[in-house]
């Protein structure tokens, strides 16, 4: 690809193609190794499971673009995931009146915990350090002495486990692609409308081809098992949302602009503090819908709900998929793709039946190996005057 | 106001931090379609000075007079809405974002229709609007949607300058617009501070460089110890007139 092709592969201008190409290697591994991996049926299972860490790393992206971390999202997960359950099954509440709840108390740790770090200027590697042990510590009060409590309503349930029928399936991909298509298209129209007609049609033809291509490719392998999950519909959604927020609104642009230089944006006029605490409001928010679905595709909340290595899964996804740990950089759509990598490398280590020692090693790895390429491509950045 | 007035006159300002007299007893203006070189050595006064008139310090005595009227400058929102811009030397540029979105930061165009309940970008109009701006100041710069970080020093200082203007102010104060630039930056810069003369603005430049200021300046404000130690036309004085005024050497009263 050249000297040029190379060094914006490394840096990052690239780096969507660099995350699939490595998807595509993952795949190829274990496919080779195993070859139920690539099965419609095991596909679907990996969406499945990662509908929970994706909808927890939306939230985590937009941390990241301020150049923070929220290491509370997995003990704020399970909390959520407990409270909803509790409040269904001990105390008689609704399903919709419990999952609302449920979300409503991660909003409710989002806005103290930004609140907190705003006010008291405490870095929010420390505030959400300690909420992660504090809300930890309330899941287990609770949850109480039982430890852990079975979900049957059918509505909770339902989240996790519903899927379309295959004629449902194709008018979801038909939707989608019209409506990426009809997206691009009038943002096209509007440009030339101002008379900037600098762009050619070519690159949008493509890109909507290449949407299309990969939706219909999508449904009919999710078809050919037990149909599109709602599970995976939800993840969408609220990656399609949240990018349009991130890239086409006001807030989104003083989101970037806060992780870009918190200075110029103070000095814009933009209420920097305003924009901190609802960006923490937001992923504990999303942290609370993360471990409602998991709970719903558990069946169950219990102890070791939103423990174990989920955070650092819903950290790692985006960062894995190019959204920088430095600020200002990156995009909603990496929590889906960076969950897809290491759901990827979660689900083909289990075929293979490897050890948990193993997994933890290979996981962490990976970790590490990512945030060396984003660290590297920040020097080259600025090594070329772009800080 | 009659024609020759100051459309900004600061009068007999003083400013003391703790033991240091920063600013004492001074006087100083700038007309519409003027530019002044506001001069001295470090600590002489400058900075204080532009931040007074900006609305980061308030004076402890003195009186800054706007179009005639006496007005009170309490915090940067009050020179803002006054129409005084300022540009820093640090820029305050988000590297991270392109020259459109900078330009409009936190006074962002938002879209009509069902569209404004999400406070929606209208990107198209705003690249329009800061194509028109940047266009009407013969500013180039190949795409709008390049990152700013990516850019010469000479187009980020151009793109801050262009940002100040979005707001229709009439002074616009300039730190150091050509510190660490080279040549053909420089020139860039000081070729739009002349435009920005020609729209009838009131130019304040503060500088270290004594070629740049003689090569647009029409007046040059001499501060040294934080007082008045001269002001200049520029066309009837030399730098060694400017430099004995900037040091103390002699009389720089010329």
């Amino acid at each position: 690809m050249g000297r040029e092709g190379l060094r914006r592969f490394v840096q990052g201008d690239l780096a969507s193609l660099r995350v699939v190409l490595g998807l595509a290697v993952i795949w190829i591994i274990f496919q080779s190794q195993n070859d139920r991996f690539l099965s419609a049926e095991n596909l679907t299972n990996l969406m499945l499971q990662i509908t929970a860490v994706g909808l927890i790393s939306i939230g985590i992206v937009y941390v990241l673009l301020l150049g923070e971390i929220d290491l509370s999202v997995g003990a704020v997960s399970g909390l959520a995931a407990a409270v909803m359950t509790v409040l269904n099954v001990k105390h008689g509440w609704s399903p919709y009146l419990a999952i609302a709840a449920g979300i409503l108390v991660g909003t409710a740790i989002g806005l103290f915990q930004g609140s907190v770090f705003t006010r008291f200027g405490v870095p929010s590697f420390v505030v959400t350090l300690a909420g992660l042990l504090a809300w930890q510590g309330a899941l287990l009060q609770v949850l109480g002495s039982t430890g852990s409590i079975n979900i049957n309503d059918p509505k909770i349930t339902g989240l996790a486990n519903t899927f379309y029928s295959d004629a449902v399936g194709w008018i979801i991909a038909v939707v989608v692609i019209a409506a990426y298509a009809g997206v691009v298209l009038s943002g096209y129209r509007s440009r030339v409308a101002h008379g900037l007609t600098g762009e050619s049609m070519t690159p949008l033809l493509v890109r909507i081809a290449l949407v299309a291509a990969i939706a219909l490719v999508v449904v009919a392998v999710l078809n050919s098992d037990r149909g599109v999950p709602l599970a995976l519909l939800i993840l969408l959604a609220f990656v399609v949302g949240f990018e349009y927020v991130a890239r086409r609104t006001r807030f989104g642009r003083h989101v970037y602009a806060v992780g870009g230089s918190s200075e110029a944006a103070r000095r814009a006029g933009i209420g920097i503090d305003r924009i901190r605490i609802a960006v923490f409001a937001l992923a504990s928010t999303m942290a609370a819908i993360g471990g409602i679905l998991a709970a719903s595709r558990l069946l169950a909340v219990n102890q070791s709900s939103g423990g174990s290595e989920l955070l650092l899964l819903a950290i790692a996804g985006p960062v894995i998929a190019g959204t920088s740990l430095f600020g200002g950089r990156g995009a909603v759509w990496t929590a889906l793709l960076g969950a897809l990598v290491i759901g990827s490398i979660a689900n083909g280590m289990d075929l293979l039946a490897l050890s948990s020692a193993v997994k933890f090693m290979v996981t962490g790895g990976v970790l590490l190996l990512a945030v060396i390429v984003d660290a590297i491509a920040r020097r080259e950045r600025q090594a070329a005057g772009r800080v | 106001m009659s024609a020759d007035a100051s459309l900004l006159q600061v009068d007999g300002v003083s400013k003391r931090f703790g033991p240091v007299q920063a600013l004492d007893r001074v006087d100083f203006g700038v007309k519409a379609g003027e530019v002044v070189g506001l001069v001295g050595d470090n600590g002489a006064g400058k900075s204080t000075l532009v931040k007074t008139i900006a609305g980061i310090h308030s004076p402890d005595t003195g009186e800054i007079r706007f179009a005639g009227e006496r007005v009170a400058i309490s915090r940067p929102n009050d020179a803002t809405a006054l129409g005084i811009a300022t540009v820093y030397q640090d820029l305050a540029l988000c590297d991270n974002l392109d020259v459109v979105a900078n330009i409009f930061l936190g006074q962002e165009e938002i879209s009509g229709g069902p569209a404004h309940a999400t406070r929606q970008l209208d990107e198209a109009k705003m690249e329009h609007r800061a194509d028109d701006l940047l266009d009407s100041l013969a500013v180039t710069i190949p795409n709008l949607r390049t990152e700013v970080g990516t850019l010469s020093g000479g187009q980020r200082q151009q793109v801050a300058v262009a940002r100040s203007l979005l707001g229709e102010p009439r002074v616009v104060l300039l730190d150091e617009p050509t510190a660490a630039l080279g040549v053909p930056q420089t020139k860039q810069v000081l070729e739009l501070i002349r435009r920005l003369r020609e729209r009838g603005l009131a130019v304040v430049m503060i500088s270290h460089n004594l070629a740049n200021v003689f090569e647009v300046a029409d007046r040059i404000v001499v501060l040294r110890l934080g007082k008045a130690a001269g002001d200049f036309q520029a066309e009837q004085t030399t730098e060694e007139h400017v430099v004995a005024a900037i040091t103390g050497v002699g009389e720089g009263n010329g």
